[in-house]
């Protein structure tokens, strides 16, 4: 046998291998999802047993259950689930995109310019409903291309990009407080909620639209994921390869800033979701692969469990965005310090 | 052998308001190892990124058997096409043989799957640079010279007709240069890709390279056999010092020895 007869063995054999193992380990975390959906439906303040909840699911109108199920507990589930796919998604686009974990979407002003924008619909022009949402959708793209175009000389380089986004959360920052600060009590709550994030508010007429940009957006970005492959090797070497970077570029981040910015416009910016998808999947499929489902899988999984988690089994009930908060910033703080060690990379 | 041409006609590139590159021509010889040298900053590696349409010339164009390759679709120009620029990353953790495989990228669409043409390119590459038995180590913990050998396959597994290379060997220590160097040497003679390299030492082009070619200051200062381009002259005029040329006894190809303030034989500083 040919030592090149061998190798290309070794090589068939091993790629297999990993095919098998990504696509169990796929499986594992869809699991997983459909687990704490599940959970969410049937395990609330009170329990109600599985049959009951196909039952209405099914659309059978069982007394009681109907109601918890079917108008509390399935719009919230279906809004955590597909919060989680957009935040995980459109973060790990911008983290792959720019190779570096601080360039997610909610460190570099974008889920903060969407909810600052909606702060500022509620509270200085008193409006309410769709109408915020569409502002705040609007903004967070604004605020996106704002900050690319800031950081543009030569070409978009990562580190000057989050610097520069880090310096305009910093003023969307001062400005929110401005805001809060003018803000009439009775339209603090609800202002509060676009800070925060929550899906205390869940309602099934919420889901269709968020649905419908996760389809779009979502399928826009898996379009490109290929060439979001490229782009981890450098732009250089993806433009040898035959990607033209910068259409790419443009591509990637419409698409993920429309995820982003639309479930933030209907949860709230949830607290570092987008930020740790990424790395998570990162951790446990390695970066041999595309990183665009693992961590859509993993936002969804982070969004269900801290969602359950700040219901039901803390003292008292906190939103969603709080306890991904509290996850989330003790994880920027260890990137933080590793990056100036090593330079930070995904 | 192949028959691709590359040839640069009357060229002006740069970054902002300046050019770097001042209506510079060349023809890359089809087949054939060439290597670019010159001073720091003469547009050497703007050259090589103009090129591969890494950035836009303002005037002049870059022919691809006669056609723009600014004008080809991305992908097609990167079948025939391939690059290795200085900087690039991997990502954390990734292996060898998945690195490898990404040279793939351009000769898969949206729709076409990975085929046993794929696995047998990547094992090609792999054999050819003698890292089959790293395939499966993460790139990040091999050495310098080793990571070097893994892009040179990854580009070796693209299979294009042209390759051009931003100094390969910058950061090797010398085994680990003349390893590289023999390796294109290797891929010029078996399959006849046609090298276009920027090189920092002028010794090793000479003595790798079928042609030489010297940049000053945005133009092409001379072009030809190492025999012909190093000259004391050409030494002079490109780097600004004053140089022996002998024949290198290793190579039989010329050497240049600089000649500094200090540390000269006195028969040499007699001797103008």
């Amino acid at each position: 046998m040919t030592i090149v007869q061998s190798t290309f063995d070794a090589v068939v054999a091993n790629r297999r291998r990993r095919k098998v193992k990504r696509a169990a380990m796929l499986a594992t975390l869809a699991a997983i999802v459909i687990a704490l959906f599940a959970l969410t439906l049937s395990l609330g303040q009170s329990y109600t047993p599985p049959h009951q909840v196909i039952g209405v699911l099914l659309g059978e109108d069982i007394p009681g259950a109907a109601f918890t199920v079917g108008q509390l507990r399935l719009p919230r589930a279906l809004l955590c689930v597909l919060a989680g796919l957009c935040f995980g998604l459109g973060g790990v686009a911008f983290q792959v995109m720019l190779r570096n974990p601080l360039a997610s979407p909610d460190i570099i002003g974008i889920s903060f310019g969407a909810s600052a924008a909606a702060v500022f619909a509620i509270v200085i022009l008193s409006l309410d409903g769709p109408a915020v949402s569409l502002i705040a959708v609007f903004s967070g793209l604004g605020v996106a291309l704002t900050v690319y175009g800031l950081a543009s000389r030569n070409g978009v380089a990562g580190a000057r990009l989050i610097l520069v986004g880090i310096a305009v959360s910093a003023m969307l920052e001062s400005f929110v407080a401005y805001v809060l600060s003018q803000a009439p009590a009775w339209s603090l709550q609800e202002a509060m909620r676009w800070l925060t994030g929550s899906v205390n508010g869940a309602r099934i007429d919420l889901v269709a639209p968020l649905l419908l940009a996760l389809v779009i957006f979502g399928g826009l970005l898996l379009a490109r994921g290929r060439d979001l492959e490229a782009l981890r090797l450098g732009d250089e070497m993806a433009a040898g390869l035959g990607v033209s970077f910068e259409r790419t570029r443009m591509t990637i981040m419409v698409a993920a800033v429309g995820l982003i910015a639309c479930a933030t416009a209907i949860t709230g910016p949830i607290s570092f979701v987008a930020f740790l998808s990424g790395p998570i999947a990162a951790r446990l499929f390695g970066n041999g692969g595309s990183l665009l489902i693992p961590a859509a899988l993993v936002g969804a999984v982070l969004v269900l469990a801290a969602d359950y988690c700040g219901q039901f089994l803390l003292p008292s009930r906190f939103p969603v965005g709080v306890v991904t908060g509290a996850l989330g910033a003790p994880y920027l703080l260890f990137l933080i310090i590793r990056a100036n060690r090593n330079g930070g990379s995904l | 052998m192949n028959s691709q041409s590359l040839v640069v006609s009357g060229i002006s590139a740069g970054y902002g308001e300046a050019d770097v590159l001042d209506g510079l021509d060349l023809e890359i010889a089809p087949g054939r190892i060439t290597a670019i040298v010159g001073a720091n900053a003469c547009g050497k590696s703007t050259l090589l990124r103009a090129m591969s349409r890494l950035i836009s010339p303002r005037r002049g164009s870059v022919l691809l058997d006669g056609k723009s390759i600014h004008r080809l679709p991305s992908r097609q120009l990167a079948q025939t096409l391939g690059l290795l620029p200085q900087s690039s990353t991997a990502p954390e953790g990734i292996t060898v043989a998945d690195l490898v495989s990404r040279g793939r990228h351009p000769h898969q669409g949206m729709f076409t799957r990975w085929s046993r043409e794929d696995d047998a390119a990547v094992s090609r590459a792999l054999v050819a640079t003698r890292i089959e038995a790293l395939a499966e180590r993460p790139v990040d913990e091999l050495s310098g010279g080793q990571r070097q050998r893994v892009w040179i396959a990854m580009a070796l597994a693209q299979e294009t007709d042209i390759l051009l290379l931003d100094e390969p060997t910058t950061f090797l220590d010398v085994s680990h240069q003349i390893e590289v160097l023999d390796l294109l040497t290797d891929l010029n003679h078996e399959r006849g890709t046609t090298i276009a390299m920027v090189l920092h030492d002028l010794n090793l082009a000479a003595r790798y390279a079928d042609r030489l070619v010297t940049l000053h200051r945005g133009k092409i200062h001379a072009s030809g056999s190492p025999e012909e381009v190093l000259t004391r002259e050409n030494v002079r005029h490109v780097f600004d010092i004053d140089s022996r040329i002998i024949l290198d006894p290793a190579s039989g190809r010329p050497m240049m020895t600089p000649i500094g303030r200090h540390r000269i034989a006195r028969a040499e500083t007699d001797n103008p």
